[in-house]
């Protein structure tokens, strides 16, 4: 058997390009239905990334920024899990790229004006391949709540932006990930773009007490599911044979 | 009844305004990385014409988009994806990908690469040169897909597969590039509208 198409996206899980309740998706959103195609080698294929693309200490970010012998304040936490596809297959050597704001709700970006502090020993931001098995790690610290500009007085639960690669262009993602038990993610227009209650769990990482170091850092476990493929049983006309 | 045990997608977010700290952090304002990604797609070693492709993306206003980031898929001048399993090599150095994002003050973007051959599509037909673009940015939910063809392609774009799936002809001319010359240099503008007149054609791929 070989790989085939990926399976279709189901776009009633992911969230709809308009919802008016995040404003700027109003003027951003299309309002013409997308064209469907079956897949052709410009899906399947993807960028391919390997270790010369990156150094090892790039998933550290309590350590990435900061200058020798400091480090960031706040909660020291690990963010670890596999990236999966959606026939529970690992999905190996993908590039994870990470970004987020510091614990005071503060990114480093020239367009954030929020009023609380640069942490001068935080960055914000990581990347990672995951290794054979589908596994990456972050360490990193906890990102804080921040307001920001929808109606009034709108925060942002906590959360971390996850990028992911895949193998195939088609699978190409963007998400962010949440923390358990945060009560402003129920109250957020971006998380409830997504219509579907199960799909808003799929992205609130539960505390992960087995992965926590003692004494050190709290964990949080984050699997990815990216699409899935088929499996060309009969016939492959995909190539054109 | 038997389950299936298939997972779910993880579902999508948006990148937020602040795309740039994760993937182009340079362009945050703060270097970190000792090299960031996609900045050259073609490489030094590949073969075919040089040329740049540059545009804006506009809202349903409008209006230029200042914090958008595009991905950038393509074969090489062969047609052939750097990718294992595309059969056929590719130049060293030749990646076909590439990020980019758009100017904060102006919204435009531009990369420079090489231009595409065509490339196989389903059941023994040929693909026009096409350059895949992804699209996030802040207010969009889900990355969208859309393709650059390029204009001085007339006889391919008529043949190609994706194009005539497209059932006005009019949004098929969402997708072509226009070539001018510049200072030597080929230059493709493809202006992408996320929404309102001409809205650019997106795919579900």
């Amino acid at each position: 058997m070989k790989p085939g198409e990926f399976y279709q996206r189901d776009r009633r899980w992911h969230p709809p390009a308009l919802d008016r309740d995040y404003k700027t998706s109003v003027t951003r959103s299309p309002q013409y239905a997308p064209i469907s195609l079956q897949n052709s080698m410009s899906e399947i294929t993807g960028p391919v990334f390997g270790h010369g693309d990156i150094a090892p200490g790039d998933n550290d970010l309590i350590l990435n920024y900061a200058q020798s012998g400091e480090s960031p304040i706040g909660e020291r936490i690990i963010v670890h899990g596999r990236v999966l596809d959606e026939n529970a297959r690992p999905v190996p050597n993908t590039l994870v790229e990470i970004w987020q704001a510091n614990a005071g709700g503060r990114y480093r970006h020239k367009k954030d004006t929020y009023l609380a502090p640069i942490d001068p020993n935080f960055g914000g931001c990581g990347r990672v391949l995951s290794d054979e098995n589908g596994y990456y790690f972050f360490r990193t610290v906890k990102p804080g709540a921040y307001p920001w500009r929808n109606w009034v007085n709108d925060w942002r639960p906590a959360h971390i932006h996850v990028s992911v690669f895949g193998s195939g262009f088609a699978q190409r993602l963007i998400t962010q990930m949440y923390f358990e038990g945060d009560p402003l993610i129920a109250t957020c227009p971006i998380v409830n773009t997504i219509k579907d209650k199960a799909a808003i769990g799929q992205l609130i990482t539960p505390l992960d007490r087995n992965a926590t170091i003692p004494l050190d850092a709290i964990a949080y476990k984050f699997d990815i599911v990216l699409r899935g493929r088929r499996s060309t049983l009969f016939e492959n006309r995909l190539e054109g044979n | 009844m038997q389950k299936l045990d298939y997972l779910k997608e993880t579902p999508s977010q948006t990148a937020g305004p602040y795309v740039h700290i994760g993937l182009a952090p340079g362009a945050a304002g703060f270097d970190i990385y000792a090299r960031e990604l996609g900045w050259d797609i073609a490489g030094p070693n590949a073969r075919g014409e040089r040329i740049r492709v540059e545009g804006v993306v506009i809202d349903g206003t409008g209006s230029p988009i200042k914090d958008v980031m595009l991905e950038a898929w393509q074969a090489n001048a062969d047609g052939i994806y750097a990718h294992p399993e595309h059969p056929g090599e590719v130049e060293e150095g030749f990646r076909g990908w590439g990020r980019v994002i758009t100017d904060f003050e102006t919204g435009e973007w531009g990369f420079d690469t090489v231009k595409p051959g065509p490339v196989p599509g389903r059941s023994g037909s040929l693909m026009a040169p096409h350059i895949n673009l992804w699209i996030v940015a802040r207010g969009i939910n889900l990355g969208l897909n859309t393709r650059v063809y390029f204009g001085d392609e007339a006889e391919a774009n008529a043949d190609d597969p994706v194009l005539n799936l497209i059932e006005w002809e009019r949004r098929r001319q969402t997708l072509i590039a226009h070539r001018v010359e510049r200072d030597g240099q080929a230059v493709y503008r493809f202006d992408i509208k996320v929404q309102g007149e001409d809205e650019t054609v997106f795919f579900d791929i």
